[in-house]
């Protein structure tokens, strides 16, 4: 049997890609990923340079020029695009920064959430029994609660800020991140590498780090994408609802709630923050799907 | 007269790194009542030849034929519903390779077995009843009548091997196709099962297509044997023919890797050491789990009052099934698991009191399964570094050095030290467990059935690998195996367990030509096996 090197041809003859060059290849050729991921960057863009490209500021106030209508409306001028507010602020300018609170608070929440679930999704995997009991237990306890009335009520008593709100929605929105990095670490776990780094004298600490993460890591991406899109619809619930974002800040959901009074006859306060909450939330969700699909199932390099 | 013909069967699959042609230019035939046997490693195309004769390759698979008829009728022109309705089931049975995934967990024995044949408007509900539990009897599962109403979870896997054959057969095929139908099951059941698909063949006048990459179980079973060799049918002929003047280089490689039971061991005991470098002393270790949070508790008792000793430059073989124990008790040496009861003592100190760097610097593992044991997420560099990195040893350019120097010690070429290990096959990622493990230089191996997830000609590789890296750098090996044959190649001495116990321990010699176990016995009689003397020539013609 010691012959058998030498008489058998290689079996692979084709060049197998590395997995980096498979996960391009598949991004560039998912189109509902490249059309969120698109919007989503567009978005970050508007908001970073969002001094720039507003026309005015989005909080002087013009009493003389107050609910004008859009351009296209009758009535509408070329000075204000897309028309002023009740209080006669340029919509187009605070519509435009209304995208930095969107944006900030949908990626602090998303984080803040990912850091808990992840943690604690990840340690109810690893160590398994009475921890994994608690943190199961802490997980159900948190499904009963109703998110939004909860966040209503601690926003108020704690008092609305920005930090606030990024705060209380990303502690709402942790069980995502939980339910899938415990169900994978627990796969990942029983694997023989895991066991072959213990081997080699490995704590648990480094297991975690140097092991389960890396692995974990397009899932949480995926779950990120996901809770960005749901952190956003929170604070704007919040906002609209008068204990998210205090008014002058121009926030989205603050605007619909400002132009709900007039929505009868000036329809478009209500409709075009509408707009750019739903582009940004579905290319948020566009996003995520395809990550999804790029990362998973097959794709998974194992 | 013919049953099945096919010519020219061409398969490719679409692969993101453009069309790969798994089967080429395959022709194969079989007359009523034949059994041909289709040999191959992973990836020859043997599984696609049969999935592409049941219309179940894959989606992203096309496939073209000169023809392709089955008793006179032709395949291609059959649309979707009338193939389904004439084909698979009444006329062709298969069966799978991995009995555990093959029953729907959420219907009984009953209900699977009856199903087919009642929505097909071929018996009533109680002749099918009947007839099942006629079948189950006779396919050897006992009280086929209870057996009806249980889930597959109640049953062994090679139970469910049987129950899945029984099915097959519900629907009296003309041919049985059965794709590596014993490779995920004990050597013991392992010929149970030949012996009954043979049976059932002769009794029944049904063709048989057995797909296995084991040409030993194939030649034993079959009247003829086609070999492949990636997607190409490279030898057809008789099996005696086959086995014994193989005409093709493949072949003759293919059997010239088989592990062999023949002959006196090749090592003979010829270590004289006699330090216990690793033992096991009444090691008991017992799994209790739970249903649900406040559920009954059961035990099971997986290693009960185990000693075992492995001294130093020995090859220890430890034999067993699944479910033996094996495995926790390499577990419990490899200090990943606890005993209950009983100690471990490692370089004549209790292995609880050295700290797990000094023990992973005396012993490192190599498992069983390569595609789970190298983390798919790091490069080759870095995981062969790790339990250097790990130990805080060296500095970086010292660990690069390392590095090489192991994968030059198992023949992994250099140019793979930054590849992943998707881009590996089996055997490269086996070898990349191995150079990992010898990284820190241990003193000792436990390998957990280092090649069982590998091909034979591989297989061949990697023991002739262990075996030289044995003899340079003077390893101690405790090596946990099903395959008799294997431990007939590599061992010293022998431990046999059953049911968490050892039930026979002795030198390779006395053990293998001289069992003194009944269940020993039966492991030796079971392991497939075949001659290559011109005495057995004789015999077999």
């Amino acid at each position: 049997m010691s012959t058998t090197d030498t008489t058998l041809p290689p079996v692979t003859a084709e060049r197998r890609m590395t997995p980096a060059e498979m996960f391009r290849q598949r991004m560039f050729g998912h189109r509902g990923f490249l059309l969120g991921a698109g919007l989503m960057l567009l978005i970050v863009l508007i908001a970073i340079f969002a001094p720039l490209l507003a026309p005015h500021d989005p909080f002087t106030q013009t009493l003389s020029a107050r609910m004008l209508p859009p351009v296209w409306s009758e009535g509408g001028n070329w000075d204000y695009i897309l028309g002023t507010d009740q209080n006669g602020r340029d919509y187009l300018s605070r519509l435009i920064y209304g995208t930095r609170v969107s944006i900030t608070i949908g990626l602090g929440a998303a984080t803040v959430g990912m850091l808990i679930g992840v943690t604690l999704g990840v340690l109810a995997g690893y160590f398994g029994g009475w921890i994994d009991h608690g943190i199961s237990f802490l997980l159900t306890a948190q499904l009963a609660l109703p998110g939004l009335l909860l966040a209503m009520a601690l926003v108020f008593i704690i008092g609305p800020s920005i930090w606030v709100v990024i705060g209380i929605v990303g502690v709402l929105h942790w069980t995502y991140y939980l339910v899938v990095t415990r169900a994978a670490t627990q796969r990942i776990r029983s694997q023989d590498f895991v066991a072959a780094a213990a081997a080699s004298g490995a704590t648990s600490r480094q297991i975690i780090w140097h092991e389960i993460l890396p692995n974990l890591l397009s899932q949480i991406i995926v779950i990120f994408t996901f809770e960005l899109g749901i952190a956003i619809l929170a604070e704007s619930s919040l906002s609209f609802l008068g204990v998210g974002i205090q008014p002058p800040t121009p926030s989205w959901g603050l605007m619909i709630a400002e132009g709900k009074q007039a929505m009868f006859y000036r329809p478009w306060l209500v409709i075009l923050p509408g707009i750019c909450l739903f582009l940004l939330v579905i290319g948020a969700n566009l996003m995520g799907d395809g990550l999804r699909d790029i990362t998973s199932p097959e794709g998974r390099n194992e | 007269m013919t049953l099945l013909d096919i010519q020219n069967l061409d398969i490719t699959l679409s692969l993101p790194n453009g069309p790969l042609h798994v089967v080429r230019d395959v022709s194969l035939s079989l007359a009523k009542g034949e059994a041909l046997g289709i040999v191959g490693e992973s990836g020859s195309g043997k599984s696609m030849t049969a999935l592409a004769l049941m219309r179940l390759l894959p989606r992203s698979a096309s496939c073209t034929a000169a023809r392709m008829a089955f008793d006179g009728q032709d395949l291609p022109a059959l649309d979707g519903p009338a193939f389904t309705a004439a084909i698979p089931g009444p006329k062709i049975g298969m069966i799978f390779q991995e009995p555990m995934t093959s029953l729907n967990p959420v219907y009984t024995i009953g209900r699977q077995m009856t199903e087919a044949a009642v929505a097909r408007g071929l018996l009533s509900v109680p002749e099918a009843r009947q007839k099942a539990v006629a079948l189950l009897d006779r396919v050897g599962i006992p009280d086929p009548q209870d057996r009806m109403a249980q889930y597959p979870h109640q049953l062994s896997g090679g139970q469910r091997q049987r129950v899945m054959i029984a099915m097959t057969l519900m629907l009296d095929p003309d041919l049985l196709i059965a794709d590596e139908p014993t490779t995920a099951l004990d050597v013991t059941v392992q010929a149970q099962i030949l012996d009954l698909l043979d049976d059932l063949r002769r009794e029944r006048q049904m063709g048989l297509i057995l797909i296995s990459h084991d040409l030993a179980v194939v030649a034993q079973r079959t009247d003829r044997v086609a070999v492949m060799y990636m997607g190409e049918l490279v030898e057809q002929g008789s099996a005696q023919d086959v086995l014994f003047e193989p005409r093709h280089d493949y072949t003759k490689a293919l059997l010239a890797a088989i592990p062999r039971l023949d002959g006196p061991p090749r090592h003979a005991g010829d270590s004289a050491a006699t330090d216990e470098v690793i033992a096991a002393r009444d090691v008991t270790r017992r799994f209790t789990s739970r249903k649900g949070l406040f559920g009954p508790k059961r035990e099971t008792l997986a290693l009960d009052g185990v000693s075992l000793s492995v001294k130093r430059g020995e090859t220890l073989a430890l034999i067993g099934e699944s479910g033996s124990g094996k495995s926790t008790l390499a577990r419990i040496l490899l200090g990943l698991d606890q005993p209950d009861a009983g100690e471990v003592r490692m370089l004549d100190r209790p292995v609880a009191d050295l700290a797990p760097t000094d023990r992973a610097a005396f012993v490192q593992p190599v498992f069983q399964d390569p595609y789970t044991s190298l983390n798919p997420r790091r490069r080759l560099a870095e995981i062969i570094a790790r339990p250097l990195v790990l130990r805080d040893e060296g500095d970086r350019a010292s660990r690069l050095a390392a590095v090489e120097e192991a994968m030059e010690r198992v023949r992994l070429p250099a140019r793979l030290l930054h590849a992943y290990p998707s881009q590996l096959s089996g055997g490269q990622r086996q070898r990349v467990a191995i150079a990992r493990a010898l990284v820190t230089r241990p003193q000792a191996l436990i390998c957990d059935e280092p090649t069982s997830a590998l091909d034979v000609s591989v297989q061949a590789q990697i023991l002739d690998l262990l075996d030289e890296l044995r003899r340079d750098m003077g390893l101690t090996c405790l090596l946990v195996t099903h395959d008799m044959a294997v431990v007939h190649e590599v061992a010293d001495r022998i431990a046999v367990m059953y049911r968490g116990r050892i039930v026979e321990e002795g030198s390779a010699e006395a053990v293998l030509s001289n069992p003194s176990n009944d269940y020993t016995a039966r492991l030796l009689a079971a392991a497939p096996r075949f001659g290559e003397t011109a005495e057995d020539r004789q015999v077999a013609r």
